[in-house]
């Protein structure tokens, strides 16, 4: 069982620097085919600065610094045990490339199901650009399966 | 930037359908690289295998990253407010997916007046995969 110590831990900030290219490849990935998301003059033709991040994008912040990684160590969690449950984001303002993110998340929760059989890790998760303001919140339920 | 006035959105309305392409490893291993979720049980078959799959199977980012292209291929990025999912079910090699979007509720949102778009992912058998909602301006 993940011990219930944990609630309340704050993981260290991961810090993404929004790249055009990381964007053009990302909106390739998943077939994107909107020039907003891969063509400049578009973007702007939009009204955005420079290339907008996708809805998800940012989610990959923790991945990278290695902040999820570090965080299944720390709970003792297997990876090929875990599975993603549920994700939301909540906006409050575009992200484009050329910023520089900082996401500082808390385990929120943790509680299991069905006798342990399923464990249940919240994780809630604040992203500020670099001028210190808000521009999304991530909500991760993760799912350990034992 | 198209605009749409809160008039043109009707309860009960469809967003267009997103119908995407069977899932194959290469989209897999490159979602994996643009996604920075390098997990092995997505690209590794001997990894999948040793934990216990028959085969790797989808990011569940992956399917979420296509129903963001669903909304905001109908309405701008800067429309949305909030967009939650929970994955129902592993998305297997070879799936093909639709993702669909229908608005179901008017509200007002951080006094904004918007909508709530319930959004799912299916199979071509059917088979739901990720079931969600979104909540849009229409103002």
């Amino acid at each position: 069982m993940i011990d219930k110590k944990w609630i309340g831990h704050q993981l260290p900030p991961s810090e993404l620097l929004i790249e055009r290219g990381r964007l053009q490849f990302f909106a390739r990935s998943i077939g994107e085919t909107d020039p907003i998301y891969t063509d400049l003059a578009a973007a702007r033709a939009a009204g955005y600065p420079d290339l907008p991040a996708p809805p998800t994008f940012v989610f990959a912040a923790e991945l990278e610094s290695g902040a999820v990684t570090s965080l299944l160590e720390t709970l003792e969690l297997p990876i090929q045990k875990i599975l993603h449950g549920e994700q939301g984001f909540t906006y409050l303002k575009p992200v484009c490339a050329g910023e520089r993110v900082t996401v500082r998340s808390k385990i929120a929760d943790i509680y299991d199901k069905k006798g342990g059989a399923l464990e249940f890790v919240l994780k809630s998760s604040e992203v500020r650009n670099s001028s210190g303001e808000l521009v999304a919140e991530l909500r991760s339920l993760l799912v350990c399966r034992n | 930037m198209t605009t749409i006035t809160s008039n043109a959105v009707q309860l009960g309305q469809e967003l267009p359908a997103l119908e995407l392409p069977p899932v194959t490893r290469t989209m897999l291993a490159l979602f994996a690289g643009a996604s920075g979720d390098h997990n092995p049980i997505h690209i590794d078959v001997d990894f999948a295998r040793r934990a216990g799959m028959p085969d790797v199977f989808a990011h569940g980012m992956l399917g979420m990253a296509w129903l963001g292209r669903l909304l905001t291929g109908w309405m701008p990025q800067s429309k949305l407010r909030k967009f939650d999912v929970r994955f129902q079910g592993i998305t297997h090699l070879g799936n093909a997916i639709t993702c669909r979007g229908k608005v179901v509720e008017r509200l007002t949102h951080g006094g904004e007046d918007c909508v709530r778009v319930e959004l799912s992912t299916t199979n071509q058998f059917g088979q739901t995969k990720i079931l969600g909602d979104a909540i849009v301006a229409v103002a």
